[in-house]
């Protein structure tokens, strides 16, 4: 820095951000590391944690089972995303307004719902799973493997679909159009071209997925039964009260950050290897399939949203029924929403105290930091900045062990309180909103801060009066995505909760557990709707009619 | 293999709207033929349905003899240079200049030598293994260029290739393109708004209007015989007057409303005696004479411009033709006697063998041999 320090507000940020990455992200995930080299009774180093991992079959097996049916699920996502992403954009699909607004709805529900109405509808007393043996034919099995494919695949497609539509939405036609001039037509112009144009984003688009499916905790945990993943296993090896088993779990949340980490610098590798800018000054323009193709292709789009769409709408039918205990009886009632009311009122209310509470400190973290980050670049910006990408590589469950461990002693004893939840929902979100402000900074022209500097406010005036004013409804729309991802958050609050401090997702977990469906339908049912409301709500604030995650 | 190019009664429609209607052109083999007009005249349009790219309504189009009417794009043998570029952003230079060839099962030693010389042709071998985003303007310009011509296409087309450059570069770069043009004597079709890079580049220029070519004609006819008021006042600048077909001395003369007579031996047939036309003298073709012997004025503002001094003048208003931007002089320093200010009164002569004259609508040219498409 040449110019002279000035204690101003800025200042003010880049500790406070610095603060709050180091304390809550740095420190937490620095306790994990020690822990997992730590032993449980001596507390001296010792690699014991991770010798015990890879001596047992039945732990290294969860990590060969992660890493399968995470890559299947990747696979099979980016398969049906980039087709789906393919007719979409460049054929007449009819409905295809519904169509995007169910896909962007499955793509926001709670993760597990999926799994848990899978299981009622093809599990052991599913309802197609009877149908089908009144009709003597057995149903295989939803249960381990398949069914989280099934499960995450119906739930993650959607990233690869919303990433390629958009990246297609960037294609010039006139490079389609050179392509055909130069004596290029059909299947070459795709493979040659149209794919190669998309791949750096159907990459970026895969990152995520993997990262999800990866993390993924409440699927397995319902629909995984023997088929045991990292995530379970860190899951179950923590709450484990059993003495050493704190220490065992850190290390293995060690080398699931490892696994992430390596899979995400190999992206980033990649990826800016490739990397190119489009920008469209026509869009590739819209043709009609005819005859018997039209209808095959319509056919396969609808199935498939139906598919996506079953869990919620069995959720929402079944939370209607009338239960005695955990069973289903005939006839309808409004019981399972009267016990939930009763019972689990605070839930509720947690999960939209907590969300918005998140919400907000995202919204000003978000923007500030982005500003400190692209404006106000200095060396210790660029350490904020490097921070900031460090909960995309740390799996939900891992970020709400590694905040336990680290805040569940003197000096500061969060665990159980409400703003673990609330900090973890803030580390694990800001980062997308973080470079979505940044990405609606680096548009804005400085010089309309000049003109403002120029005219008489002051810096901060002016950041407050006209740079945020002009990122705002940028930002805000991106916070009500968080907010949604928020109130549908299981991973690490699963892990962080109390009694008092439950939230909707956790409750829905627990009692899908303790096989009481009805309440978990209704439950399932809320968070559904809230998720639907708030969408309408984001495309009338944002104008669009797509989501950035 | 070059072609000759013939748009016969071509009708291009977007629903009800006739984008063109009926348009005819020949376009010569190995010629550098330029479409030229204000935007939304129907040029690009045009360019579009010879490419392929754009469906044809009516009337046919004919590469030699073989209507092309039907045939895809990618099978018509085009090379076409786009205002975007549309350089494959995946590619390197030289891969967007090989994707062409690649389609062609060419072998790699003819792909080779054929991308080098090219490469060579549009000065970017040093770039060849780029992305192309590190390139700039005028290099993704030689690379579209190199791309389109180095499959030997039948015809080359460019849709404003020039104009997302800057000034410097547009001129540079329209010479590199007309020499790359004569060296591969390849037929092609331009589109330009520029009227200027027109006159600098084209064999042969068609004015369009509203889906209607106005005039076609060399750049150097285009200039100093327009077929049409709308053509002389478009290309290039022109003082339109008022005036009048009388007899003097056993011939012809223009007479302007102020009643001044001036003798013309390049009129028509069509120009008969008493006639009311439309006098157009651009303004490098008055000079300052003595009293009488011109159009009498008052200099309003002056621009000096380096080699010219361009001055805006006052004519009383029922001398000109309504509703015109500005009436201009230019004089051209190098052979001027003296140096007018604002608020002189002048006389102006303009220059009887270089002036048109036409119908008093402007609809078409009163002068000797001028022809709609030549």
């Amino acid at each position: 820095m040449n110019k002279k320090f000035q204690w101003d507000f800025w200042a003010w940020i880049t500790v406070l951000s610095i603060v709050v990455f180091g304390l809550f992200l740095i420190y937490p995930l620095f306790s994990l590391f020690i822990s997992a080299f730590e032993d449980a009774s001596t507390g001296a180093f010792t690699m014991e944690n991770f010798t015990h991992f890879f001596d047992r079959k039945y732990y290294y097996q969860s990590m060969i089972n992660s890493f399968s049916v995470t890559t299947c699920v990747t696979v099979l996502a980016v398969i049906v995303g980039t087709a789906l992403a393919y007719f979409m954009t460049l054929f007449k699909v009819k409905g295809k307004g519904i169509v995007e607004i169910c896909i962007i709805i499955s793509l926001l529900s709670p993760p597990f719902i999926g799994a848990y109405s899978w299981i009622l509808i093809g599990g052991r007393s599913g309802i197609l799973t009877q149908w089908l043996a009144g009709m003597g034919i057995e149903f295989p099995s939803i249960y381990g493997f398949a069914g989280i494919l099934l499960v995450l695949t119906l739930k993650l497609y959607p990233f690869i679909y919303l990433y390629v539509a958009g990246a297609m939405k960037n294609i010039d036609s006139a490079l389609i159009e050179a392509a055909e001039s130069l004596g290029c037509s059909g299947i070459k112009k795709v493979v040659t071209i149209m794919l190669p144009l998309i791949t750096p984003t159907i990459l970026a688009g895969a990152l995520m997925v993997f990262m999800n499916a990866m993390a993924d905790f409440g699927t397995p945990m319902l629909i995984g039964e023997g088929f045991n993943v990292m995530p379970v296993m860190i899951y179950s090896e923590f709450i484990n009260e059993v003495g050493d088993q704190a220490n065992f779990a850190a290390a293995m949340a060690a080398i699931m950050v490892l696994i992430t980490s390596t899979i995400f610098m190999l992206q980033k590798y990649v990826v800016n290897k490739k990397s190119f800018t489009m920008s469209s000054l026509r869009p590739l323009p819209v043709g009609e399939m005819k005859g018997i193709k039209n209808v095959v292709m319509h056919v396969c789009i609808y199935l498939l949203v139906a598919l996506s769409m079953i869990p919620q709408l069995v959720v929402i039918y079944t939370s209607f029924l009338k239960t005695n205990g955990s069973i289903f009886v005939d006839g309808y009632s409004l019981d399972s929403y009267r016990t939930i009311f009763d019972s689990l009122g605070t839930a509720i209310s947690n999960t939209y105290l907590y969300s918005t509470a998140a919400m907000a400190m995202i919204v000003f973290l978000g923007m500030t930091v982005a500003y400190l980050t692209t404006r106000k670049k200095s060396w210790l910006t660029d350490i904020i900045d490097t921070l900031t990408m460090f909960p995309y590589i740390i799996p939900g469950s891992v970020l709400g062990i590694t905040l336990l461990l680290a805040f569940n002693d003197d000096p500061m004893v969060l665990s159980g309180t409400a703003i673990i939840i609330i900090i973890s929902l803030v580390i694990r979100r800001l980062p997308y909103t973080l470079r979505s402000s940044s990405a609606i900074l680096y548009q804005l022209s400085p010089s309309l801060e000049e003109a403002s500097i120029s005219l008489g406010a002051s810096p901060l005036k002016t950041f407050f009066k006209v740079t945020a004013v002009m990122m705002l409804p940028g930002v805000m729309s991106g916070a009500i995505i968080s907010w949604i991802t928020a109130i549908n958050e299981l991973s690490s609050s699963v892990i962080l909760f109390t009694g008092a401090t439950k939230t909707m997702s956790v409750a829905i977990y627990t009692e899908v557990i303790r096989a009481s469906y009805g309440t978990a339908a209704a439950l399932s049912t809320i968070l559904t709707i809230t998720t639907i409301a708030a969408m309408v709500i984001f495309f009338k604030v944002s104008g669009r009619r797509d989501v950035t995650l | 293999m070059s072609v000759a190019i013939t748009a016969d009664k071509v009708v291009k429609r977007y629903g009800d709207l006739t984008i063109i209607p009926q348009l005819t052109q020949n376009i010569k083999n190995g010629e550098f033929f330029t479409l030229l007009g204000p935007s939304g005249c129907g040029k690009t349009t045009l360019l579009r349905m010879i490419a392929g790219f754009n469906s044809i309504e009516g009337g046919q189009i004919r590469f030699n003899e073989q209507v092309i009417n039907d045939i895809p794009a990618h099978k018509r043998n085009i090379g076409m240079v786009f205002q975007s570029y549309a350089i494959f952003p995946h590619l390197t230079v030289r891969e967007n200049v090989e994707y062409g060839l690649k389609l062609r099962n060419m072998s790699k030693e003819e792909m080779k030598e054929k991308v080098d010389k090219i490469l060579d042709v549009v000065q970017i071998t040093e770039y060849q293994d780029r992305l192309p985003e590190r390139l700039s303007g005028g290099q993704q310009q030689r690379v579209a260029l190199a791309r389109a011509i180095v499959i030997h296409p039948s015809v080359l087309l460019m849709d404003e290739p020039l104009s997302n450059l800057d000034a410097k570069l547009r001129v540079e770069m329209r010479s590199a393109i007309r020499e790359v043009q004569k060296q591969v004597g390849i037929t092609t079709v331009y589109v330009t708004h520029d009227q200027e890079e027109a006159l600098a580049i084209s064999d042969r220029i068609a004015v369009m209007k509203k889906g209607v070519i106005q005039q076609t004609g060399t750049p150097h006819t285009i200039y100093t015989r327009p077929y049409n008021v709308f053509v002389a006042t478009f290309i290039g600048h022109s003082n339109l007057f008022k005036g009048r077909i009388e007899e003097a001395n056993g011939g012809k003369a223009v007479v302007f409303a102020d009643g001044f007579v001036l003798p013309m031996t390049t009129l028509g047939e069509e120009a008969k005696i008493g006639d009311d036309v439309t006098i157009a003298v651009r303004p490098e073709e008055f000079s300052i004479c003595g009293e009488g012997q011109g159009v009498k004025c008052t200099i309003k503002t002056k621009v000096f411009l380096g080699k010219y001094i361009t001055y805006g003048l006052d004519f009383p208003e029922d001398m000109l033709v309504p509703n015109q931007p500005a009436i201009e002089f230019s004089q051209d320093l190098g052979h001027a006697e003296k140096v007018l200010e604002i608020g002189d009164t002048v006389y102006l002569k303009p220059n009887a063998a270089k002036i048109n004259v036409f119908r008093a609508d402007g609809s078409k040219s009163l002068m000797e041999g001028v022809v709609e498409n030549e």
